[in-house]
């Protein structure tokens, strides 16, 4: 055995790399890779249209909003993709798309926000450390979406489970509807209101400015984005341990390859299905709660195009496949702020922002084209 | 024998049933007369909806007076259309198919209106619209479909004046949610905006409720003096909060659907802060009405609130209503009018409403209509009354042109 090869192997068993340095590494390569790709294409054709405008530098107008878009298409990157890990946890194991999961989502930052709110009428909310309330608000919201995971599940999917796969499915479709009009019907009968409004507390809506050598300008970054991408990130991390650290993890994983032999094996299949979509519900919650801190306003039906968005992430990273999840959200998050941001400056206005889902669809129709299981999914072709 | 029997009461039983069925068609419904109301009673846009139905219904318990004496009984019939062309054409069949119902008020939005009242068109049944500006709701010269507000050609004309005057705006940028109503405003505003030679640095629809950010960067970036969204308060409260706390310093500007104390709630202080806000309205606060001052006393008495923009409308519009019956049926001696004698008393009217003196021309238009300018002053929905009207106009209506 020669001594490079040796080190290397020292190196992935060591747990810190394993489980921390990997999976952040992992994350930053997409971020670079989808940024970097992105912005060269649209510099690149900056640079061929540059004659076409006569009244300004089309050029140097990209690159003006160039690292405000990079930011923009992260942050919600990284909502999508922690939305799409439930979707593709519960496909692991299940083998179906769980759509109520879009309203988890939305129950997660409703209750988040109304904690809040809550705070704000007792008159404490001013009073608190704005990290505790907002660690306190994102805790309720993963433990309350992530119950009510568990009971959706218990409820309206494992009566169904030796049914025909479409039944689930519908299951699923009347679910997402129920819960929509559950907290309407809630809200409306205890605060009457059908807009959930944040309260302003904290130092979250500042800007951090950051000055790079080389910009003209120094890029502002609202505190709020930066916790977002900061918590997500350790939520992906966590889970990464969680999945591929742990006996519980094992056992998941052990589930979504062979629930047969799983079960053979000893392990309670049943108890298994129920922690995934606890563990899926309540980074749907958490992601809700952060979603809600940045979009300031919510309503019983504000989960609905974050989740599909978070399903095509899914889809487009591989579904029933963790990596691909993330990739995929990553990628679609740069794929829409830049779709949005740049359509309207390249076509003159003639396509605006309007346009950024189609573009963002074409372009999961053509990988898909090419690439059926996804980017990153190998394994679920044989499995599906 | 006992089959016999059993006969017998069924016989019984089924003929005095139907005798009661037809003693009480004949009797009671044939005085009765129903006043439908079309707008949003759920969802986002309900705080503006229900008070249009609150309104007709005060104005029925304050003016059906004179239908009571002539013996009949009348009734509101509200119906909730979401905000949502789909649920205000189902609720329009419905409505059409109700012969008690003889004249309605409705809808909020343009975008609901114009489908459902082609409903109301084939049926011959008369609508008085409180709040759709869109120009195609008269403009297809229907003899069934009236409005008491002015018209979005003449609204965003106004406001696009308003800012290149009065603001000194030299740039603007244009948002509108993809509506009838949203994008017909900033079409015109565009126009507008093009033929004073102000630089229109972007024209974007979106139906985004939540993240904005997408929008907000390339408009950052652009910085124009003026943003201009043509919209509802729900989505716009949104907006307006993020690319305030995003950094943009300018002057937003919104037409009457930012008309509601909810736009306040959802942006709180982005709409002072900077160049502030200000909107156009077509329905200016019942204070700007000097005959509507009784009518938000009562309101409040008997609803708990304010009433938000547009009930003083709804109000109207169930007075010509009402108006419009009455004089129909004692042009019937005093029996039940037909839809199309309603149809046409409506545009033979002339009421003193209390938001000014009604009449409609031959397309169904108020030959004058009156706009508002209005500057926030609220940072939240409890202040929404300290709003004040910077400039108040009266415009004639363009009639079928442009």
């Amino acid at each position: 055995m020669n001594r490079q090869g040796s080190v290397m192997k020292q190196l992935t068993s060591n747990p810190i790399y394993k489980f921390v340095l990997f999976p952040i590494g992992q994350i930053l390569a997409f971020i670079l890779g989808a940024g970097i790709t992105l912005s060269v294409l649209v510099i690149l054709l900056a640079y061929i249209f540059r004659g076409s405008v006569s009244n300004l530098d089309l050029v140097e107008r990209t690159l003006a909003i160039l690292p405000k878009v990079l930011i923009d298409g992260i942050t919600i990157g990284f909502v999508y993709a922690t939305i799409a890990l439930g979707y593709t946890m519960v496909y692991g194991v299940l083998e179906f798309i769980n759509f109520s999961h879009s309203e988890i989502f939305m129950v997660g930052g409703v209750v988040g926000v109304e904690l809040l709110r809550y705070l704000e009428t007792q008159g404490s909310l001013a009073g608190m450390n704005q990290y505790v309330v907002i660690a306190l608000a994102i805790l309720l919201g993963m433990v309350i979406s992530g119950s009510l995971a568990v009971t959706v599940e218990r409820v309206a999917y494992r009566p169904l489970r030796g049914a025909p796969r479409l039944v689930p499915l519908i299951s699923a479709i009347g679910m997402s509807f129920f819960l929509q009009d559950a907290v309407r019907l809630i809200l409306g009968l205890t605060t009457g209101e059908f807009n959930v409004i944040l309260p302003k507390f904290g130092t979250f809506d500042d800007f951090q400015v950051f000055n790079f050598p080389g910009l003209a300008a120094p890029v502002q970054i609202q505190n709020k984005t930066i916790l977002l991408v900061a918590v997500t990130v350790v939520m992906l991390v966590g889970l990464n341990y969680l999945v591929n650290g742990t006996k519980v993890g094992k056992a998941i994983r052990a589930v979504a390859q062979d629930r047969p032999t799983a079960s053979l094996m000893g392990i309670n299949v049943n108890l298994i299905i129920s922690i995934t979509f606890l563990i899926g519900g309540s980074l749907g919650g958490a992601a809700g709660v952060l979603f809600a801190l940045k979009v300031t306003r919510l309503d019983p039906f504000v989960g609905f195009f974050p989740g599909l968005k978070a399903f095509t992430a899914a889809v487009l990273g591989g579904i029933g496949n963790l990596t691909g999840a993330l990739l995929g959200g990553i990628v679609l998050g740069l794929l829409e702020s830049f779709g949005a941001s740049y359509l309207g400056i390249f076509t003159q206005g003639a396509f605006g922002a309007e346009y950024k889902d189609i573009l963002a669809f074409a372009i999961l129709i053509a990988i898909l084209i090419f690439r059926p299981s996804g980017l990153l999914g190998q394994t679920v072709g044989q499995k599906a | 024998m006992s089959k016999r029997l059993n006969l017998v009461i069924a016989l019984t039983i089924a003929v005095s049933l139907v005798l009661a069925a037809c003693s009480s068609s004949g009797g009671g419904e044939a005085k009765l007369i129903k006043i439908a109301t079309q707008s949003p009673l759920s969802g986002g846009q309900s705080l503006l909806g229900v008070d249009i139905k609150n309104g007709a219904q005060l104005a029925l318990e304050q003016l059906s007076g004179p239908l009571t004496e002539m013996g009949f009984t009348v009734k509101l019939e509200p119906y909730d259309d979401q905000a949502t062309p789909d649920v205000g054409v189902a609720n329009a069949k419905a409505i059409v198919a109700d012969p008690a119902i003889l004249c309605g008020v409705g809808h909020l939005n343009s975008g609901v209106m114009i489908p459902s009242s082609e409903e109301y068109h084939v049926a011959g049944l008369a609508f008085v619209s409180p709040a759709n500006t869109n120009p195609v709701v008269t403009t297809r010269g229907y003899a069934e479909v009236n409005r008491i507000v002015g018209r979005d050609d003449v609204q965003a004309p106004v406001a696009e004046a308003y800012a290149f005057n009065e603001l000194g705006a030299r740039s603007v940028y244009i948002i509108h949610d993809k509506t009838a109503y949203g994008q017909g405003v900033a079409e015109f505003f565009r126009g507008a905006a093009e033929k004073d030679g102000m630089n229109v640095m972007g024209f974007e629809g979106t139906e985004e409720t939540a993240n904005f950010d997408a929008i907000i960067t390339p408009m950052l970036a652009a910085n124009p003096d003026v943003v201009f969204f043509s919209g509802i308060y729900n989505q716009a409260g949104v907006f307006f909060k993020q690319a305030r706390d995003a950094g943009y310093e300018g002057t937003f500007m919104g037409t009457d659907g930012m008309d509601a104390s909810g736009l306040a709630d959802l942006a709180g202080d982005a709409l002072v802060k900077g160049g502030g806000m200000v909107y156009t309205s077509v329905a200016g606060p019942a204070s700007a009405y000097p005959k509507a001052a009784k009518f938000a006393e009562d309101f409040k008495a008997k609803f708990g609130a304010d009433p938000q923009p547009f009930a003083a409308q709804g109000y109207d519009a169930a007075a010509v209503c009402l108006k419009a019956i009455e004089n129909a049926a004692k042009a019937a001696g005093n029996q039940v009018p037909t839809r199309e004698a309603v149809r046409d008393a409506i545009r033979a009217l002339t009421l003193e409403g209390i938001t000014g003196t009604i009449s409609f021309d031959s397309i169904g238009d108020l030959p004058k209509a009156k706009y508002f300018i209005i500057k926030v002053n609220a940072t939240s929905g409890a202040e929404w009354g300290k709003n004040e009207i910077v400039a108040e106009l009266e415009f004639a209506s363009p009639g079928m042109g442009e």
